[in-house]
């Protein structure tokens, strides 16, 4: 699809966009609609997009297959070690109160890292899928 | 309705490519009516998911597999009377529900009157989706991860090697392990 | 009358679970039939989510100018069963692609045929 400059023009002024939404949906998740299952699913879908329009080689160049498949369990660790550091502070597991200053803090900080915990998989997990449906059949 | 019309396509078509475009306009039609139904937040993960994601690994997949499917030569009369069978059997089951939009249904009273009415004072986020997915139901959410974490690394593992030659004749033995 | 607009979204929930577990049933064909368990899937969804709506309520996000909500809770395990259900197809699309390389085809009368010829 190099050859399409339409294309490559519009891809290159949506992806920013894109991807500046996906962090938008990330962290707004609180107050509006979102969240980290929705904001990997968006941020995955700005890489995919842009594998498909620069080429599968450009966008490995992007995000090598090594970090993605790192970020896939780190993200699920990011959550379920947010979820021990209440335990040290006397609290139950992934009960966020103890982490702020007051409760409805705590429970804020809580949450974020967890979302964020959460959309690092989705997205990352997204990526790591597609990139091997698209590879699998050019590696002959 | 357009659901359902969009399901009988599904049915009838044998053009998989046209079968997976149809499965992501089902998907949008599918949030529309999640929106319709005041769950934001789900229509908006139909829409990215259903409607983007999903429709992109499908086309994926087809361009590693073949395109059109095999016209079914036997009728299916045994699946059509299964599949009749279980809905009759289903819509029976319906005649009990409560009625649609009902608050004294029995899952809408309880546990959700405290969600709504706690969660802005307990949690302090108005968005009380998020507040009981990832505070009240953070277990629940951490097994959703990490059964994501578990699908991501199982396709790692299926596809994710060198590609195999394909072997028409003798496809078991010591040459089916990989590379 | 009114019985029946009560019911009717359980309904069409049972109509569409009719076609998805048809086409998972008669076709024979891999990748028509994961496209058949996501419309069952979805159908799943709907009777959750409608089960959720509360009549005159508002979308489930706080605010004073609002009392009557939608429950949240059917939300929130859709939410979570949606990208999980995504993980899982795309997991299925992988054995699909396994199984093509392996037998090359997806129908699956012929890959019992070249089952019974070993």
């Amino acid at each position: 699809m190099k050859h399409h400059r339409v294309l490559r023009i519009a891809a290159k002024l949506l992806i920013p966009f894109i991807m500046l939404f996906g962090l938008y949906v990330q962290f707004h998740g609180d107050f509006g609609p979102g969240g980290g299952f929705q904001a990997g699913v968006i941020f995955a879908a700005a890489i995919i997009l842009y594998a498909l329009i620069f080429g599968l080689e450009n966008a490995r160049k992007v995000a090598p297959t090594r970090i993605v498949t790192m970020l896939i369990s780190a993200g699920v660790l990011l959550f379920a070690g947010v979820g021990v550091v209440p335990m040290f502070l006397g609290a139950n597991y992934l009960d966020y109160s103890p982490l702020g200053a007051t409760q409805q803090s705590g429970q804020h900080i809580g949450i974020l890292l967890v979302e964020f915990g959460v959309g690092i998989t989705v997205a990352a997990t997204m990526i790591a899928i597609f990139f091997q449906f698209a590879g699998r059949g050019r590696d002959e | 309705m357009f659901l359902a019309v969009t399901g009988f396509a599904i049915l009838r078509l044998h053009s998989l490519f046209a079968v997976v475009m149809l499965s992501g306009v089902y998907s949008l039609i599918a949030a529309a009516m999640f929106v319709a139904l005041d769950a934001v937040d789900v229509a908006f993960t139909e829409a990215a998911v259903g409607a983007g994601i999903s429709t992109v690994l499908m086309v994926g997949a087809l361009s590693l597999t073949k395109q059109r499917e095999k016209i079914p030569v036997h009728t299916p009369l045994l699946p059509m009377v299964v599949v009749l069978v279980t809905g009759a059997a289903l819509i029976y089951g319906t005649f009990d529900m409560p009625n649609f939009g009902d608050p004294d249904a029995p899952a809408n009273r309880y546990l959700v009157d405290r969600y709504i009415q706690e969660s802005p004072k307990e949690i302090g986020i108005p968005n009380i989706v998020t507040s009981v997915l990832a505070s009240y139901r953070g277990f629940d959410t951490l097994g959703e991860v990490t059964v994501i974490f578990t699908a991501g690394v199982a396709v790692l593992m299926l596809i994710g090697g060198a590609r195999r030659r394909r072997r028409p004749d003798s496809r078991a033995g010591p040459e089916a392990t990989r590379e | 009358m009114t019985f029946v607009l009560a019911h009717l979204n359980y309904w069409v929930v049972v109509v569409l679970m009719m076609i998805g577990l048809y086409i998972v049933v008669s076709r024979g064909n891999l990748i028509k039939k994961i496209v058949g368990l996501n419309i069952f899937q979805t159908s799943v969804f709907l009777l959750y989510i409608s089960l959720a709506k509360v009549a005159g309520g508002t979308a489930p996000i706080a605010d004073e100018r609002f009392t009557v909500y939608a429950n949240p809770l059917p939300h929130v395990l859709i939410l979570t069963a949606i990208v999980v259900g995504v993980a899982t197809t795309s997991l299925g699309l992988a054995l699909v692609v396994r199984i093509r390389e392996a037998y090359g085809t997806i129908e699956e009368d012929e890959i019992d045929l070249q089952d019974d010829e070993e």
